[in-house]
């Protein structure tokens, strides 16, 4: 029951966020509006977590799966990966080394000027 | 007489979602068994194994991507809740974020400006058409916000679904690696970068490595799908990408 209690809450909160985002024409999806408003109620409310906790872990932890519906979606792109291939190709790898090497540096410099200002942080 | 009902059976098989979700379902946990047994190798990725998989079987048996997609739907709704999910790992590791909320926010802001630009010019100077430039933008982004965005600034939502997964098995694949090169140590510094770049495939590759690298992964998975789907838009037609 818990699974339930728990799903048919994340199910609340998305149905909120994509109905909300559609009246006030937010440019940001559905979901991620939910998971806002959901992350402020808890910040409202603390003892919700227990009620969400066990179907969220149970999502949360599977999520690989929930892609696997999406990549097979690659089946219905094949001519126009085979015309750009290439270029295709060449920025995903490129861009996601790139972008994962800029974020992790800035990060890191970031937290060491961060944690020499506060002397006591270790 | 048997052919005929063999005929039959695959007819309603075909016809039926029974058949995508259940194949979608055993590909995944056979392609997991395959993963844990070859002592997580990040090559033998389980999406990786299953979409192949998955795909070889589409193409063999002729079957269409939309007939496919009527059972493997289910499996695919459940993003939704589980982008609304992600408020979970969020509030927990709060404490620990507000320490951080600094470094974490200057470096996702700057990661989802490298990420957009570097998808889409690298892009562009190779020659792909707009569409492809476009659907390539939000490829870092968990597949329902980057799907939703992709329609949003012009793309195809099913190339930038498929384009989001394999950008998520790269990040997830070289990850280790990049930061061994580069002398990154830090969990919570690999994990900000793993879930910028690599969502919920590098999410769970970084609970592999460690708690604390899965918590910093979904937190960055969670707060660049926001960044993303706020400031994409913007500074696309900021810089005249868009008209």
């Amino acid at each position: 029951m818990q699974l339930i209690n728990g799903m048919t809450m994340l199910l609340i909160y998305q149905l909120i966020g994509e109905v909300s985002v559609r009246l006030l024409a937010l440019p940001v999806p559905g979901p991620v509006m939910g998971m806002v408003m959901l992350f402020l109620t808890l910040m409202i409310r603390g003892a919700l977590v227990r009620a969400v906790e066990p179907a969220s872990s149970a999502l949360l932890s599977h999520l690989s799966l929930l892609f696997v519906p999406a990549g097979v979606g690659l089946v219905v792109h094949f001519s126009r990966l085979g015309n750009e291939w290439l270029p295709i190709g060449v920025t995903l790898v490129l861009s996601t080394i790139i972008t994962m090497a800029v974020t992790a540096l800035v990060m890191q410099w970031m937290t060491r000027l961060t944690a020499k200002r506060k002397p006591g942080h270790d | 007489m048997i052919e005929p009902d063999l005929s039959r059976i695959w007819v309603y098989l075909s016809a039926s979602p029974l058949l995508g979700l259940t194949l979608t379902l055993v590909a995944y946990s056979l392609a997991h068994r395959l993963y844990l047994r070859t002592g997580s190798n990040p090559l033998l990725n389980p999406v990786v194994t299953s979409v192949t998989a998955l795909i070889l079987f589409l193409l063999v048996t002729d079957t269409s991507y939309d007939d496919y997609f009527d059972g493997a739907q289910f499996v695919h709704f459940l993003l939704g809740p589980a982008t609304v999910a992600l408020a979970i790992p969020l509030y927990q590791q709060f404490n620990k974020l507000k320490q951080v909320w600094l470094p974490v926010t200057v470096a996702l802001v700057t990661g989802v400006i490298v990420g957009a630009f570097s998808s889409v010019g690298i892009a562009r100077l190779l020659g792909a058409s707009l569409e492809t430039q476009l659907s390539l933008a939000p490829k870092s982004v968990t597949a329902p916000v980057g799907m939703a965005i992709s329609e949003q600034i012009g793309g195809l939502p099913s190339l930038t679904a498929a384009l989001v997964v394999v950008t998520g098995i790269i990040g997830a694949v070289i990850g280790s690696k990049l930061f061994d090169l580069m002398g990154v140590r830090d969990d919570s510094v690999k994990g900000i970068a793993m879930g910028m770049t690599s969502h919920g495939i590098g999410t769970a590759r970084a609970f592999q490595v460690s708690a604390q690298m899965g918590a910093f992964s979904g937190l960055a998975m969670a707060l660049s799908a926001f960044l993303y789907s706020v400031f994409l838009p913007w500074l696309l037609s900021l810089t005249g990408v868009l008209a």
